[in-house]
């Protein structure tokens, strides 16, 4: 090669002012910020949640004031039940629309062209679903409440967050949602595929409860605490425990939850960093 | 700069990328040259890290890009057009891009300018023509205004003012004294294009030289002959292992003899030459000729050799 190349000439003018820090982790937040917010996908699963949520505790409640409360009625878990049941699982298509549309569309290519630190942009994109999703869910679970005890009043069936355990459960209610989309969301970074991470998350939390239910009923006693869904969830939406002493605390449940969120999450995470994209 | 050493790729038992080791140097614009499945766009993913190399490695500016520090500002990259969110604005998905990088908004503008696509950059991306993606993807690899510049096949999809449009910008890249390598399958793209050309074939090298050696040099040879004595010379050239095609006007061209070897042979076979000239081959033929026996799917005609 005998061809003399022209030596690059660093007197260009720059058009972009030079990085004053090397870029990381609150660029990556904003970035994944702006993404979030500029899809229709987002707002459309969001205001379902929020519609079917407050709907199911306008209906759970109107029921309740027309046919009167049974045993183990719970003021606080009759509003905040269809956040619990319903907006939980409209935040799993979020959750794992999130992550598996950046495959389904390419546009991980893209992402990882232009940050190339994969655990930031990983840990960005969960953090800021999960902001985005507990700010919709904690609006959510005010309206739900305040909007069923106004119902409930009616019979003086309502209670008030001053009484204990129920701002827990207003509480919980709404980060219960968030800690499913980000189950889904992990799924979502070990699958990569929309239809296949829903449905193997829908899977886990409808069919597992009910297969466990095949089980001697002894035996189903023990596991049922553990469980991915069913009964396990009913404490987080009450102020007080629910009648069965098989399950824990609202805490202790929620901790469960959690643990499996935690545990997808690293998982899909490992794989994020590894695998080629 | 990209510097390439041993780089190999394997999926299962296919080897996409096989021991290849080039540099792709500034000031210039760099070819990548190789028929569809050669393994250029294997290679590129490894260059921005989306694939990690099974063995071998590749850095850009001395360091493997995942380590770069602001990775927007050292390459820009176009690998597929349609790799967006289809759902996004041009608009947002250019601001999202630059804000992994902190790189002004008033640049995201700026790009949109120099691609031309300000009357559609509120629209979501799902309704471009294949053109305005590129488009698209040209202006998010300007964004960082990055030293080195990667386009894989970047003239597929645009018109004939389009081609023209992005052989001027990318001499002018490379002009500024920036590195740009750029891919095609197609030779005819790049003769025009590119000063360097780096060819590949099944993953291995199979030519890293000047655009002008790559069409005078290497087996890729060929004269013009004028002669009364068609068939003599004919036995000849095939007899030494050329090939002799009927031009017009009388004219003979041989291929796979230079023109000093068919002087030399007319000489000792004492045939009458009434005209003997280097011909120029074509980038297309000479690229033709080399990845011959490297094409991953080639149209069988006649009887397998």
């Amino acid at each position: 090669m005998t061809t003399a190349a022209v030596p690059a000439t660093p007197t260009r003018i720059r058009a972009v002012p030079a990085a004053a820090k090397r870029p990381g982790l609150p660029d990556a937040l904003r970035s994944e910020l702006t993404k979030i917010l500029s899809v229709r996908s987002t707002y459309w699963t969001l205001l379902a949640q929020v519609v079917a949520s407050i709907a199911w505790a306008v209906l759970n409640c109107a029921g309740i004031v027309s046919h009167g409360a049974g045993p183990g009625f719970n003021a606080a878990e009759a509003s905040l039940t269809g956040q619990v049941a319903l907006g939980e699982l409209i935040i799993v298509v979020l959750g794992a629309l999130v992550i598996t549309s950046e495959y389904s569309t390419g546009m991980i290519r893209t992402s990882l062209a232009v940050m190339p630190r994969r655990g930031v942009l990983y840990a960005a994109k969960a953090m800021v679903f999960a902001a985005v999703t507990l700010t919709m869910s904690l609006v959510t679970s005010f309206v739900a409440f305040f909007v069923g005890q106004a119902i409930l009043s009616s019979k003086h069936y309502n209670t008030t967050l001053a009484q204990p355990g129920v701002l827990r459960a207003v509480l919980l209610s709404a980060a219960i949602v968030a800690v499913f989309g980000l189950l889904a969301f992990g799924a979502g970074a070990i699958i990569r595929h929309t239809a296949g991470a829903i449905t193997s998350i829908f899977g886990v939390i409808f069919l597992i409860p009910q297969l466990a239910q095949a089980l001697p009923n002894s035996w189903f006693a023990d596991v049922v605490r553990w469980l991915p869904g069913g009964e396990a969830l009913s404490p987080i939406a009450r102020s007080a425990p629910p009648i069965s002493d098989h399950l824990f605390s609202a805490w202790g449940e929620f901790a469960v939850f959690s643990g499996y969120a935690v545990v997808l999450l690293a998982v899909g995470a490992w794989l994020f960093i590894r695998r080629d994209a | 700069m990209i510097e390439a050493r041993g780089l190999t790729k394997r999926y299962g038992d296919k080897l996409a990328v096989d021991d290849l080791s080039f540099t792709v140097r500034p000031g210039r614009v760099t070819g990548f040259l190789g028929p569809n499945g050669a393994g250029k766009t294997t290679t590129m993913r490894m260059i921005l890290g989306l694939d990690r190399p099974t063995a071998g490695s590749v850095t850009v500016n001395g360091k493997p890009f995942a380590q770069s520090y602001s990775a927007m500002r050292e390459v820009g990259a176009l690998l597929d057009a349609k790799a967006v969110h289809g759902g996004r604005s041009a608009y947002k998905h250019l601001l999202c891009l630059a804000e992994t990088n902190a790189i002004p908004r008033r640049r995201v503008d700026e790009v949109i300018g120099i691609v031309g696509l300000e009357d559609v950059a509120g629209k979501r991306s799902k309704g471009f023509s294949l053109g305005m993606s590129q488009r698209l993807g040209i202006a998010a690899a300007l964004l960082g205004d990055p030293d080195v510049l990667m386009f894989d096949e970047p003239v597929n999809g645009l018109d004939p003012e389009g081609i023209r449009w992005i052989r001027l910008l990318m001499r002018s890249l490379a002009a500024e004294g920036r590195t740009v390598f750029v891919s095609s399958h197609l030779m005819s793209e790049m003769e025009n294009t590119a000063d360097h050309l780096i060819v590949i074939g099944r993953g291995t090298l199979i030519a890293d030289c000047p655009v002008a050696e790559f069409t005078t040099g290497g087996t890729a040879q060929a004269a013009t002959v004028k002669t009364p004595d068609d068939q003599r010379l004919a036995d000849a050239v095939t007899a030494a292992g050329g090939m002799l095609e009927r031009g017009e006007a009388g004219e003979l061209t041989v291929r796979g003899l230079s023109a000093e070897q068919v002087g030399a042979l007319a000489l000792n076979h004492g045939i009458l030459l009434h005209y003997l000239a280097p011909a120029r081959v074509s980038l297309e033929e000479a690229f033709m000729e080399l990845t011959a026996d490297s094409v991953e799917y080639q149209a069988k005609t006649g009887v397998k050799q």
